[in-house]
């Protein structure tokens, strides 16, 4: 009895090592040629083109106006003078420092205000749909209130920065824990995670892929919101962000600061995007198995 | 009317039952007024005893077991626990943000482990369930059967006396079944838990219980109760328990046949 008890043993041990083996999958990350061809490759044509087409436009004297189309050229020599004055960080840094200062406090209230919505079924059912309307009105709308009830002054800025990127904060976090699935509460329960633990340990980690995703809506909303703020506030202790940059261009006729100030302000949306942003996301999606390689 | 986590100090309870059901009922709001779901169940598992709940769909078995865990309330009667049980359910339930070894380890943590001992706690229960090596791997990166494994250790991992289980197999393929049957069992005879297992399959009753208690359907009662003096390690294919799988088969097919007669 006692050897057939261990033939049996070693028998089911063996072949579960078996199915182990045979039913894992090995992943592994694509090599860089591929990652460059398939991913870096593609933009850096598309930006390549898009300069074809500009630089063609004037060569080829289709838009022959210097106010309405400024060359590459002459855009490039207005980074080159930005930068040579020393300006050009000036005007990025004095936006970028407001908008992630402005979104900081956007992540500190929008959180916990979505967290309540999400769980107190009263506040949600009073300010719920509130919220969600919000998302839809452009952050814009509130510049001309905000310059009356705070003047020109960089809490202005933050009042505009923070009616725009809380409400997308609050919902990302609020369809994130409506999409956690209930077997996990469940399972939480009977682990002995209720009330502040099951919120820390099961449905604050079960909702971080929606939470990232507001997040990332809350950063565009956030910066879109600066620009409209500062295109309008104008004083001379605010300094010149990228939003009054485009302004100064305007008024002085200048297409090439227009152009600069646009193509930097779509610069630092993506770099942000492509530094914090996608990053954040994709680590989300891969550690859970929901991000499929392509 | 309600489960009861008894704690160890009260021994009454402790040292003669791993659960008490008494008298239990449980009804739900339905389309057609309250709808009775469980009709006077009364079951008592004893420490270190492995029982299966065997029934077809409809017959409450699920509910049960979220009344023993404490997610829900009976209408009726009353459940009384040596401590909070563990369970396991048929999906793996495994926290996906988690590696297999920090899923463990947060159950450890919910039950007041140091920080300095889940790490070792946590091997050491992987290496009970066969799976040495998988702390780091995430819950996508792992079987079917691993996962269920994993889950088992961390259901293990919260020392309860009572192991609930609900059709922990079910959505396995037969190979992988089979061995999660021996380890399973081999498990229960080195742990000495007590096991209440849910299932449909008759002959995976049959296979890992000491007792098979066989509920009817709508309202779910106990309609018959079968004790296996079959010794272990069993093989799902052994001639008496394909025997007595017949015998209980037979009985489980006469209640599903009085539904369709009204």
């Amino acid at each position: 009895m006692a050897s057939t008890e261990t033939g049996t043993k070693e028998d089911s041990g063996s072949i579960e090592a078996g199915l182990d083996a045979l039913e894992s999958q090995v992943a592994g990350r694509p090599p860089f040629r591929q990652t460059f061809r398939e991913k870096i490759l593609p933009p850096i044509i598309a930006i390549a083109v898009v300069l074809v087409v500009w630089q063609g436009l004037i060569s080829l004297k289709i838009v022959d106006d210097p106010t309405k189309l400024p060359s590459p050229g002459a855009v490039w020599a207005e980074v080159e003078d930005a930068w040579l004055k020393g300006t050009l960080l000036d005007y990025i840094w004095t936006s970028v420092s407001r908008g992630l200062f402005g979104f900081a406090l956007a992540l500190l209230i929008g959180t916990p205000l979505g967290l309540i919505v999400a769980r107190v079924k009263f506040v949600r059912a009073a300010i719920g749909p509130i919220l969600s309307g919000l998302q839809s009105l452009p952050s814009v709308a509130w510049v001309p209130a905000a310059v009356i009830w705070l003047g020109l002054r960089p809490e202005m800025m933050y009042a505009v920065i923070l009616l725009g990127a809380v409400p997308s904060i609050a919902n990302g976090l609020v369809s994130g824990v409506d999409q956690v699935p209930p077997l996990f509460l469940r399972a939480g329960r009977t682990l002995g995670a209720t009330g502040f633990q099951g919120i820390r340990h099961i449905v604050m980690p079960a909702a971080l892929p929606g939470y990232v995703a507001g997040l990332k809506q809350g950063w565009a909303f956030s910066w879109r919101s600066l620009m409209a703020a500062e295109i309008i506030a104008k004083a001379p202790d605010l300094g010149v962000g990228l939003g009054q940059l485009l302004e100064v261009g305007r008024t002085n006729s200048s297409m090439a600061t227009v152009f600069l100030a646009i193509l930097l302000i779509l610069f630092v949306g993506i770099a942000i995007d492509l530094l914090i942003f996608s990053p954040l996301e994709r680590w989300v999606l891969r550690s859970r198995g929901l991000l499929v390689k392509s | 009317m309600a489960t009861t986590f008894a704690k160890a100090a009260d021994d009454t309870v402790a040292v003669t039952h791993a659960a008490r059901i008494e008298h239990v009922s449980k009804s739900f709001a339905g389309p057609a007024g309250q709808q009775l779901v469980l009709d006077d169940i009364t079951i008592d598992v004893a420490p270190g005893e492995f029982v299966t709940l065997l029934g077809a769909s409809g017959c409450g078995k699920s509910t049960l077991l979220n009344l023993v865990a404490g997610l829900d309330k009976p209408t009726a009667g009353a459940i009384t626990t040596d401590g909070r049980p563990a369970l396991m359910f048929q999906e793996h339930a495994l926290f996906p943000w988690l590696t297999a070894g920090k899923n463990i380890e947060l159950a450890l943590k919910l039950r007041g482990v140091p920080k300095n001992e889940r790490r070792d706690k946590a091997d050491a229960l992987l290496e009970l369930v066969r799976l040495k090596g998988a702390y780091g791997k995430r819950v996508h990166e792992l079987s079917g059967g691993m996962r269920q494994r994993v889950a088992l250790a961390r259901a293990l991992a919260q020392e309860s006396k009572l192991l609930l289980m609900d059709e922990p197999f079910a959505a396995l393929d037969a190979i992988t079944r089979d061995v999660l049957h021996d380890e399973l069992t081999r498990l229960w005879e080195e742990t000495g838990l007590s096991v209440l297992f849910v299932t449909h399959n008759v002959r995976e009753a049959v296979r890992l219980a000491q007792r098979v208690i066989l509920l009817s359907s709508r309202p779910g009662r106990i309609a018959r109760e079968w004790t296996v003096d079959i010794p272990q390690p069993r093989r799902i294919e052994d001639a008496p328990v394909a025997e007595l799988s017949v015998e209980i088969t037979e009985v489980l097919r006469g209640e599903i046949r009085r539904h369709g007669q009204h």
